[in-house]
């Protein structure tokens, strides 16, 4: 067991765990962010995903030692403080969510993919998301919440 | 046994404690997840059983007016909790936001089962919450009347104010009545609900009360759930699904934080301070397993299913089916076959358990506090109210998933340690382990006459499964007690007999049969459940969209040999009024062309065809029509499903914005079972692993989707769970037998089948 500092949400943690503990926990259990979620472990289903200096990335697969120095960012920045973000907000206009499990992830790949592509088609959304697995079938809220983000963002 | 006291709800402790009692037992989300330890309250277990015939036991009124609606259904991602407080709003005549709600806790909520089968918002109409909260209304209408000196007929409501109509300045509100205080009445049975023309809240559109939480992440899910003093376990899975434990052999490295490693039997776990140790603890832990393999391919599965005879039961037999094929114009037969597939929750299962002596608490994202209850209890030979079970919700999980099993799990690592256990599967755990939905193989002969018209109908279906829900028969029959040495006895091997059964709840009988009101004259259905070598249980839609696909591809075989249009076809022999007109409603939807299939071909590589299908659920919870268009690649095989049209009756809608939820997620859902979605087998155990090895649907796949839901006011609510899923991969099958005139008999439809399908 280590000391490992890492910035997340901007306010720098110094957190006890292994240089191999996937991010993941860390986040979960030493800092009590519970957005990002197990989904799989093996970063093919998205549940975990945070930003790295902004891009996307899946906590589960990286060690908590490669993130040291660079700026973590977790939905609870996005969604839980003083403002709201409009890709947040456009998932709860258009009721983006049933069980929930994997709206963390939605959220996170679309804000990121919206910074690159502010006009998306409906099917560059999709392409965008194919890689975020949802199993309650709420892909038609989540194509419209990300469309509505696209609008309200413009 | 050590001395055990029951904490009574005595009237006294209610008064004193006010009504935040109800609250208290329920998962504290003011502490931020972190559940009350059970220390605080040792050696005390909670009521033997709730009593549903007093109104108490579902309805509870706070001093300041808010009303508590406790509930043995439980919130699954579908919305189910807005639903019922829309319910309780209407019948208590108080706004939504004044509605508090406790689900799933054995030591406040009733009994209502399992929240599981699309039961849950039709037992909550006919005969659960919805009279509870009108009989709770009349007696506070009879108090407000004592109080204001005004009959009852004189009083009206609003948002919880009772008030005299000819002089709104008398009123009394609710909690100035009753708050904080029990009602002390048992349910009459006697007071009616209010009429369709009276309700305001249910039939609206409503935002899932809990929807902007779990956007935001503040929703409290069980995977987030902290006790003080909590362990974290990982189960240690044998490598075959019948290999048995030789030894354990210990680490190769000293694992940091190791507590125990728990053996008992062939279950195997670790348990270690913190989540991540446990994860490196069972994931280097070197244990030496002896595998017979054995386990069959689907295709050696489907032979050796029909061979058998299981538990057979003859659930119909109407006129003379055997004559009636001899004498047929033609008959067709045809087999069909549904794999195992996957629950395959997002989040893997999880559940912390607190096993303190004789005293147990669990909390579960199980379906069945109570059942999960009764297979604890038995499995630790407590009697049952020693065991105290709170449903916290989990990732979605269409049916019995991981989560029974998982709470096992944690009470056997629990036991072993003396301290709570946190156990969360890992993704291979789920995708295992959990209990897959049954494959089947359905036999179907029909006759037709010389004018073609359907005089025979002979159904013979096998199902294997093993195991299933928990309850009675304690854990035996979930993958812990399988692995900790108990075993079930073995199946009853019954010949079917007469006289027939009738109509199931599977819809074994297809919507033309005369048990469904059907009008074909001659029918036979055997239905035959045979063992499974792996844990099966409920899947959305269990057995009922396997038996749909058959009937309603079959029916679809039938009417292309009497080289009629299928909607035409269907209509002739359906009798039930709400059946036909969904199909009605599906293909005026979709623009449905009246004609027989297949589709004259147009040459060219990519073909298009629709095909339609229909059913009643379970043969009284609502009805489904479907119409599904797709292009065949006939090159690669591959299927694209470009829209999906839905009508749906589930009687009266209790909330459109829920309901069409569900229906969008049944839709991708049975899409990506129909074309994708089966369990890879081995030698040793399933090969479906991650969702590499398992595939779903993704966004780029998804249909068009087009709804036309029918709203009927004066029939019962039924449910909507899995309605819309169920026809959906016969008229997938249909579909492209329209286009392509290959007939696609076993799903998923892969293109490889596909292909072959066209040679």
């Amino acid at each position: 067991m280590a000391t490992v500092s890492i910035v997340v949400n901007g306010r720098r943690h110094r957190v006890q765990a292994t240089p191999d503990t996937p991010l993941l926990y860390v986040l979960r259990n030493e800092l009590g962010l519970h957005a990002p979620r197990f989904g799989c472990g093996l970063a093919q289903c998205g549940a975990c995903t945070v930003h790295l200096n902004g891009e996307p990335v899946r906590s589960c697969i990286v060690p908590v030692s490669a993130v040291r120095g660079q700026r973590v960012t977790t939905l609870e920045a996005l969604a839980t403080g003083k403002s709201t973000h409009p890709v947040v907000q456009a998932f709860i206009a258009e009721d983006a969510a049933q069980c929930g499990y994997c709206i963390n992830g939605m959220i996170m790949q679309s804000i990121a993919f919206l910074r690159r592509n502010p006009r998306p088609t409906e099917a560059e959304i999709k392409k965008a998301l194919n890689k975020n697995i949802c199993r309650c079938g709420t892909h038609y809220r989540i194509v419209r919440a990300v469309q509505r983000a696209a609008k309200a963002m413009a | 046994m050590t001395q055990i006291t029951e904490r009574t709800l005595s009237r006294r402790d209610f008064l004193k404690e006010g009504g935040a009692l109800v609250v208290a037992f329920s998962v504290p989300l003011s502490l931020g997840g972190v559940a009350r330890a059970s220390s605080t309250r040792a050696q005390q277990i909670g009521p033997a059983s709730i009593d549903p015939s007093l109104i108490d036991s579902w309805i509870a009124v706070k001093e300041n007016g808010r009303v508590t609606i406790k509930v043995g259904k439980v919130e699954l991602g579908t919305a189910l909790r807005t639903a019922q407080m829309q319910i309780a709003a209407d019948e208590l005549d108080v706004s939504l936001d004044k509605i508090d709600y406790i689900q799933g806790d054995t030591w406040v909520t009733p009994d209502q089962g399992t929240t599981a089968g699309s039961q849950s918002l039709k037992t909550q109409w006919a005969n659960g919450l919805r009279h509870a909260a009108a009989e709770a209304r009349a007696v506070l209408l009879s108090l407000a009347s004592q109080r204001l000196g005004a009959p009852v007929s004189e009083l009206v409501v609003t948002d919880g104010v009772v008030s005299v109509k000819s002089d709104p300045a008398k009123k009394v509100s609710y909690g100035e009545l009753v708050g904080g205080r029990r009602f002390d009445v048992k349910i009459t049975g006697k007071v009616e609900p209010k009429k369709p023309s009276e309700l305001k809240v249910v039939g609206r559109p409503v935002k899932a009360v809990d929807l902007e939480a779990k956007v935001r992440s503040r929703h409290q899910y069980i995977h987030n759930l902290t006790v003080p003093g909590m362990l974290h376990g990982r189960v240690v899975r044998p490598p075959g699904i019948n290999a048995t434990l030789v030894s354990v052999d210990g680490f190769p490295k000293r694992i940091e934080g190791l507590v125990k490693v728990v053996v008992e039997k062939d279950f195997v776990g670790v348990v270690c301070e913190r989540e991540e140790q446990a994860i490196k603890a069972a994931q280097t832990l070197k244990v030496t397993w002896k595998d017979p393999g054995g386990v069959p391919t689907h295709d050696e599965l489907f032979a050796s299913m029909v061979k058998q005879v299981g538990t057979a039961r003859l659930l119909a037999a109407d006129g003379d089916v055997d004559k009636a094929m001899a004498g047929a114009a033609k008959v067709l037969e045809a087999v069909y076959y549904y794999p195992y597939q996957l629950h395959g929750s997002m989040g893997p299962s999880c559940a912390i358990a607190d096993v303190r002596g004789e005293e147990v608490t669990v909390w579960s994202s199980t379906q069945g506090v109570y059942p999960l209850r009764q297979a604890i209890a038995r499995m630790l030979g407590l009697p049952a109210r020693n065991v105290h079970v709170i449903y916290v919700e989990g990732s979605g999980c269409y049916g019995l998933n991981g989560a029974d099993t998982v709470s096992l799990d944690a009470v056997v690592m629990s036991k072993h340690v003396g301290r709570p256990v946190r156990v969360q599967w890992m993704r291979p755990d789920e995708h295992v382990w959990e209990h897959y939905g049954t494959p089947m193989v359905m036999r179907l002969r029909g006759g037709l006459d010389a004018e073609g018209n359907l005089v025979a109908w002979d159904y013979e279906g096998w199902q294997a499964s093993r195991g299933g829900r928990p309850g009675n028969v304690g854990a035996a029959n979930l993958p812990t007690g399988y692995l900790i040495g108990l075993r079930l006895p073995p199946r009853n091997v019954q010949a079917p007999r007469f006289p027939p059964l009738g109509a199931d709840s599977s819809n074994t009988q297809a919507g033309y049969l005369p048990d469904e009101d059907g009008l074909v004259a001659n029918t036979r259905v055997i239905a035959h459940t045979v063992d499974s070598p792996f844990f099966t249980g409920p899947l959305r839609s269990p057995a009922r969209i396997q038996n749909t696909f058959a009937n309603e591809s079959f029916i679809d075989e039938l009417a292309a040999a009497a080289k009629v249009d299928p909607v035409e076809f269907r209509l002739r022999y359906i009798g039930d009024p709400r059946l036909a007109h969904v199909l009605r409603v599906a293909a005026k939807a979709a623009g449905w062309e009246a004609r027989p299939s297949p589709k004259r071909s147009t040459g060219g590589r990519i073909a298009t065809g629709r095909g339609i299908a229909a059913m009643q659920y379970e043969g009284s919870d609502g009805y489904a029509g479907t119409v599904a268009e797709v292009e065949v690649d006939r090159r690669t095989g591959k299927v694209r499903v470009t829209r999906v049209v839905v009508s749906h009756d589930v009687g009266i809608i209790i909330n459109p914005n829920g309901l069409k939820a569900q229906i969008e997620g049944n839709v991708v859902h049975g899409v990506s079972r129909a074309l994708k979605e089966e369990v890879q087998l081995n030698r040793r155990t399933s090969a479906s692993r991650d969702w590499e090895s398992y595939q779903v649907l993704r966004f780029t796949e998804l249909p068009e989707i087009k709804i036309a839901l029918i709203n009927r006011v004066n029939e019962p609510a039924m449910g909507s769970g899995e309605n819309a899923m169920t026809a959906i991969p016969a008229a997938i099958g249909n579909a492209i037998f329209d286009a392509t005139g290959a007939r696609l008999r076993r799903v998923p439809f892969t293109p490889a089948r596909v292909r072959a399908a066209l040679r």
